[in-house]
Parts: structure tokens; C-alpha cells; sequence
């Protein structure tokens, strides 16, 4: 198939909402790409029911556990999140009838707390300093201390990577003939691994790159490096390159995908389509892609779309904010 | 020479220099002379065996090392050496 842009009828017919996840478009970013040879495409995980990617991930997680027989309607969940995974599962869960409790790092915008609130899930913050790894480790020992809790562990759990596999990456093979490059952001490795997969499957020698937040220094808080944390779903071996991006040039980016796209994305969105574009100058030619994972709205109140570089440099929000 | 950037959480074991000069050819040597200058950082960049520590994570310029070379990744004058601790989102 070639890689032609057609337009389809927006939509589809579901049961409920949860049923209408995924299939989101796919963008070319023509502006944005260096080389007329190499075209960009963004994945807009925005179009999802709760406005990100985590939507894909969290119904696999719920569905896998309902498929076990692990969980049944008043099943506690608990679940350590940045935020866009719990608010995933909140609505999931307040649709299905299980309630939700998620550990969430204290320093996230105002914004994914009125979320999680608003779907009726319960809110336990960790030390903000120590980012997801804080949370992550809270929510460890608070399944550990209570077995009533299930726990899907999106950082652990196979259901996590299987979404994209099944999901993301099928529905670009299914636009776009040949992948040359697929540039995902690294959190939990769920959309890399997953789409790394089946994208290898298609064409082995697509390369595979991850773009990963550097945390500004006040997010740095841990007390040694062993208090670091690699989510077990994470097969390095599946990467071809793994670059970091400043919350700086996060935001720069995100501001030029406003100003020459008009796409409002998140920041972990101006991380990837700066490590997209970096790719794709190296490349003669080919479909280079990325998915963004959500859109801007639940980081308004950080400023980062109506403040210069220098005034969030001034105010802080560069070091202390976490995008991720 | 190259120089190596250290995180907050190591600073503590090199009296507070928030970056290193470093000798070496590849990055084990640069680490092995970051080591060799602030010993209380060799017990939390290697493990018993010398290779890199699970949880440590370092970039050359902003590429993780463990997908390109490893510790027998190439260092020119230039480059900078990033640590960083291994950090999740989600």
C-alpha cells in the first residue's frame, strides 16, 4: 500500500465507549520534516475516549484480568500512575464497577487530579522529588500489605505491550506499506515494546528508537541510584537507539507542533516528534513514525502554552514539572 | 578530555562537583577514572562484576551507552558523559 493520504469516514459504531478505543488518526507532520524523501506521521492518541494512548492500556490491563478471572465488579484496583493511566482506568473501571484507588506523584498538574477525581477515583499522592519511581515503589508496598487490592502493574504486566501489538502498531501497518523508523516515548516501554514487535515482524530492519524524558534536577530526588527503576516489560535488546530529551526541548518542540502543525499535544509529544525529526534527517527515505501519546489540555495550568522559554525557565516549571 | 555530568543524587560522593573531567577512550575507562578520583562512586556505578549498574543509566551526549557499545562504547575529547538514575513515567 502506498503511503497516500485518503480520508475515511471519522467514527464507527460501538457498544460502549470503552469499546471505541483506538483507531486514531494518523498524521502527517509535513512541515516538520527535513527531507522531502522522509515523510513524518504522528499517531493522535488524543482522539481516544480520555484523551491519551493509556486508554489502549488500560482496557487491556482490566480485560486481562477479567479474562483470568483475576478480578470481578467490586474488585478493588490499585495502580501507580503519572497520572494518564489512571485516569484510563478510572473511566474504565467506573464503567465496568470496580473501584479505583491510584498512587500518583504529587507535583502533577491540577489538571489529572480533577480527572481521576471527576470518574470517582481515590487519590494516594507519593513525594513528587522522586517522580514515577516513588509511586511506583508506594504502590508496591501498599499491594504488599493489603491482598485485597489487584493490582494490573502496568510496568510489569504483558497486557501493557500486547495493546500496541494488537492495536497501535496493526493499525499503522495497516496505512502505511513500510515503516522505516518508529520513534516511541519511553515510560512504562509499553507503546515501544509493543509496536517494536509486530513493526520488526513486518520489516526487520525497522529501526526502532526511544525518546526518554530528562527529568529536570529537582526530579531527581532519589536517595541512591539503586532507588532507580526499569520496568520489567523493557527488552533493551529491541531498541536501536535511546535518547534523551530536556524538558526544554520538550516544550520548544511542542510549541512548533502548535505553531507549523497546529496539533496541541502534550509535552512527551514535542519529545518524540523532536527525536522523529532527528531520525528522519538521518534517513534518504521512508515513513518515519511516531505516536503522540495525548493532547494538551491536562497541562494548560503549567503554562507551557501561553509562557515564553525564559519566563518557564524563570518560574521553575522547567525543572520541576513532570510531563511524563 | 571528556567531561562527565553528575546527578544530584551523587554529588554526595564527589564532594558536591556537579561535573568531572575524565580520562578514557571508551566509557568504562572514563567511569573507571571518575571511580579512581571519587572512590565512593564505585560502588554505586558498577556492580560486583564490573559491568554498569542495573539502575544506573549513562549517556553519551544524550545516547544511553547500553544501546550502543556498553562500557566498550567509543569517547572522543568532546563528549560528554550523562549518569543519570533509571527513571519511569506512566
Amino acid at each position: 500500500m502506498s503511503a497516500g493520504v485518503d480520508n475515511r469516514p471519522c467514527g464507527g459504531k460501538y457498544a460502549d465507549i470503552v469499546a471505541s478505543i483506538g483507531h486514531t488518526p494518523l498524521v502527517e507532520l509535513k512541515s516538520l520534516s527535513p527531507k522531502p524523501n522522509v515523510r513524518i506521521w504522528a499517531k493522535l492518541e488524543s482522539a481516544n475516549p480520555t484523551g491519551s494512548v493509556k486508554d489502549r492500556v488500560a482496557r487491556a490491563l482490566i480485560e486481562d484480568a477479567e479474562a483470568r478471572g483475576a478480578i470481578q465488579p467490586g474488585q478493588t484496583i490499585l495502580e501507580p500512575t503519572s497520572g494518564n493511566t489512571g485516569i484510563s482506568l478510572a473511566m474504565i473501571c467506573r464503567r465496568k464497577g470496580y473501584p479505583l484507588k491510584v498512587v500518583m506523584p504529587d507535583n502533577v498538574t491540577e489538571e489529572r487530579t480533577q480527572l481521576l477525581r471527576m470518574y470517582g477515583a481515590e487519590i494516594e499522592y507519593s513525594p513528587g522529588e522522586q517522580g514515577s519511581n516513588g509511586a511506583v515503589a508506594k504502590a508496591l508496598e501498599m499491594a504488599g500489605s493489603d491482598p485485597s487490592y489487584y493490582m494490573p502493574y502496568q510496568y510489569g504486566n504483558e497486557a501493557n505491550p500486547r495493546a500496541h501489538y494488537d492495536g497501535t502498531a496493526v493499525e499503522i501497518l495497516e496505512e502505511l506499506g513500510d515503516v522505516a523508523a518508529f520513534v516511541g516515548g519511553l515510560g512504562t516501554g509499553g507503546t515501544l515494546m509493543g509496536n517494536a514487535r509486530r513493526l520488526k515482524e513486518a520489516d526487520a530492519a525497522t529501526l526502532i528508537v526511544a525518546a526518554e524524558p530528562l527529568q529536570g534536577e529537582l526530579v531527581q530526588g532519589l536517595r541512591s541510584l539503586a532507588d532507580g527503576f526499569i520496568p520489567p516489560i523493557i527488552d533493551l535488546a529491541l531498541l536501536d537507539r535511546k535518547i534523551f530529551v530536556s524538558n526544554r526541548d520538550a516544550v520548544v518542540w511542542t510549541k512548533r507542533l502548535i505553531e507549523e502543525e497546529g496539533i496541541f499535544a502534550g509535552v512527551s509529544s514535542g519529545a518524540v516528534a523532536a527525536i522523529a525529526h532527528r531520525v528522519a534527517a538521518d534517513l534518504d527515505g521512508g515513513n518515519v513514525v511516531t505516536v503522540f501519546p495525548d493532547g494538551g489540555w491536562k497541562y494548560l495550568s503549567s503554562g507551557v502554552y501561553t509562557k515564553s522559554l525564559e519566563e518557564l525557565e524563570a518560574d521553575g516549571t522547567l525543572e520541576t514539572a513532570s510531563f511524563w | 578530555m571528556p567531561t562527565a555530568k553528575i546527578p544530584p543524587v551523587l554529588r554526595a560522593s564527589t564532594g558536591g562537583e556537579k561535573e568531572v573531567d575524565v580520562d578514557g577512550e571508551t566509557v568504562g575507562d572514563a567511569l573507571r577514572s571518575l571511580a579512581s578520583q571519587h572512590p565512593d562512586t564505585e560502588r554505586q556505578l558498577f556492580g560486583e562484576n564490573g559491568e554498569l549498574n542495573r539502575y544506573v543509566n549513562v549517556y553519551k551526549n544524550d545516547e544511553d551507552v547500553r544501546v550502543l557499545e556498553g562500557l566498550d562504547t567509543p569517547l572522543a575529547g568532546t563528549d560528554t558523559l550523562m549518569i543519570l538514575p533509571a527513571m519511569a513515567g506512566g
